[in-house]
């Protein structure tokens, strides 16, 4: 057997706590972002003003057709030409989140639109004014509505945090990356790191399955 | 009439200094979507079908597969193909096989869901309907169910090839010479990063609508040979991202 359980042993520890506690920080912020963003998105989309809800929506098509590794480019090489100084971590997470947002928008999107109309009808007919209607009638059903699907961009977001990697954030993947290159030996770290999105990916999807049936009845 | 080449260095000013390589990556690009799409349709189809057998351990295999892809991220796929393999199995892949390899399995596990969905949802009449034609179940197969399902699968296909594409973009991680990471090159060597990284996403754009244009055509021509004239109302492009 090739596989060197020493060196497993010894790197172990820092892959668990300092690499994962990066990655968590990543997909929590990504996603913190992403799903409050994501609302705001999906609102101005519906607006009625089109010189608002035309760009609102072009834009978040640019960005869902685009790579989250080439945004996180821009942000990480170009935004500090314009004065912008962030850590690598800042970055990948605004890139996450940014990236993100324009998927969740659509989550609710559909949220809102399966609303029944007669709640419409009856916030009129209450006479409720129209802002009061979204927060407190629309909004609540359309959110819950929304919670299963959101639960997968978290997963999502989780499995595509190591693209920070990229940008020198020392993610699980990146630290796996640091430590194979000290021995020109990934197996060991790579590998590791992979069982860990597995182990953490798989029963959260599994969760969020169950979430959705719960939802559905 | 005056053509102009997209890709020659002639160009004025910075367009000039950057377009030729981007055009290289750009085939690069292309070449390994091209490739993990094949890739990726082709365990798509199999292991979906597998995905709706009747027999337990067909099922089963399928589960394992699409879980297993499912639940970790191309990126990482792709660092433990070309940087852990090699050690445990002693052959090192070329980088550009490696990725579209990793690319093809990511991609063909979220695809073999699609596929299984597809074929669930042609109605249980239509099956029946085939039985008592005596049609064999190869016959079902090809001629009853496959043709509609194929219909409902093309505009999730189409979302599925768009993250395909964008997904090409991290084999430049592994050096490939893709378009992001000549864009990431052209900026090293000095040139202008607003203007490459605007190409670059501005490239990404332009093969994603490609892709759009090319799958709404396969839809229509799908739903003419069903006898459905019209597709149905496409949903809203949101993928699958975690189920």
């Amino acid at each position: 057997m090739i596989w060197d359980w020493d060196w497993t042993m010894e790197i172990l520890p820092d892959l668990l706590t300092q690499g994962l506690l990066v990655t968590l920080q990543a997909t929590l912020g990504g996603a913190v972002l992403a799903f409050v963003l994501g609302l705001f998105v999906a609102l101005l989309r519906r607006s009625r003003r089109s010189y608002i809800s035309r760009p609102v929506g072009a834009i978040s098509e640019f960005i869902r057709s685009t790579p989250l590794l080439v945004q996180l480019f821009v942000l990480y090489y170009v935004m500090p030409d314009f004065g912008v100084r962030m850590t690598a971590l800042t970055t990948g997470i605004i890139g996450l989140g940014v990236h993100y947002a324009s998927y969740t928008s659509e989550v609710y999107r559909a949220g809102i639109d399966g609303v029944p109309k007669g709640q419409w009808e009856a916030a009129i007919a209450l006479n409720l004014p129209r802002h009061w209607t979204w927060i407190s009638v629309i909004l609540p059903q359309a959110v819950r509505r929304s919670l299963p699907a959101l639960g997968n961009y978290l997963v999502a977001i989780f499995k595509e945090s190591p693209q920070l990697s990229i940008i020198t954030v020392v993610d699980v993947i990146g630290l796996a990356r640091e430590l194979g290159s000290e021995r020109f030996r990934y197996l060991e770290p790579m590998t590791i790191a992979g069982l860990f999105f597995l182990l953490i990916a798989i029963p959260a999807s599994i969760l969020i399955r169950r979430m959705e049936r719960r939802f559905d009845t | 009439m005056i053509t102009i080449n997209p890709c020659s260095a002639e160009l004025p000013g910075a367009l000039g200094e950057t377009m030729p390589f981007l055009c290289d990556g750009t085939v690069i690009t292309l070449q390994s979507a091209i490739g993990g799409s094949v890739i990726a349709i082709a365990i798509a189809l199999p292991v979906g079908l597998m995905a709706t057998s009747r027999h337990r351990r067909a099922r089963a295999v399928a589960r394992v597969y699409m879980e297993f892809f499912r639940g970790t991220s191309v990126l990482v796929q792709l660092f433990w193909l070309f940087y852990a393999m090699p050690l445990l199995t002693g052959f090192q892949l070329d980088k550009i096989f490696a990725g579209v390899l990793a690319l093809g399995l990511n991609l063909g596990a979220y695809g073999s869901e699609v596929v299984r969905g597809a074929v669930r949802a042609v109605p249980r009449g239509q099956r029946e309907a085939a039985v008592a034609l005596n049609f064999s179940p190869f016959q079902r197969m090809r001629y009853v169910v496959l043709p509609q399902a194929f219909v409902e699968m093309v505009p999730p296909m189409n979302n599925l090839l768009i993250e395909l594409l964008k997904a090409t973009s991290l084999l430049s991680a592994i050096t490939v010479a893709d378009l992001a990471y000549e864009g990431r090159l052209l900026v090293n060597s000095g040139s202008d990063q607003l203007i490459v990284f605007a190409l670059l996403l501005v490239i990404y754009f332009l093969l994603s609508y490609l892709i759009t244009l090319l799958m709404r055509f396969v839809e229509r021509r799908a739903a003419r040979v069903v006898g459905r004239e019209r597709p149905r109302r496409r949903a809203a492009r949101t993928v699958e991202a975690a189920r």
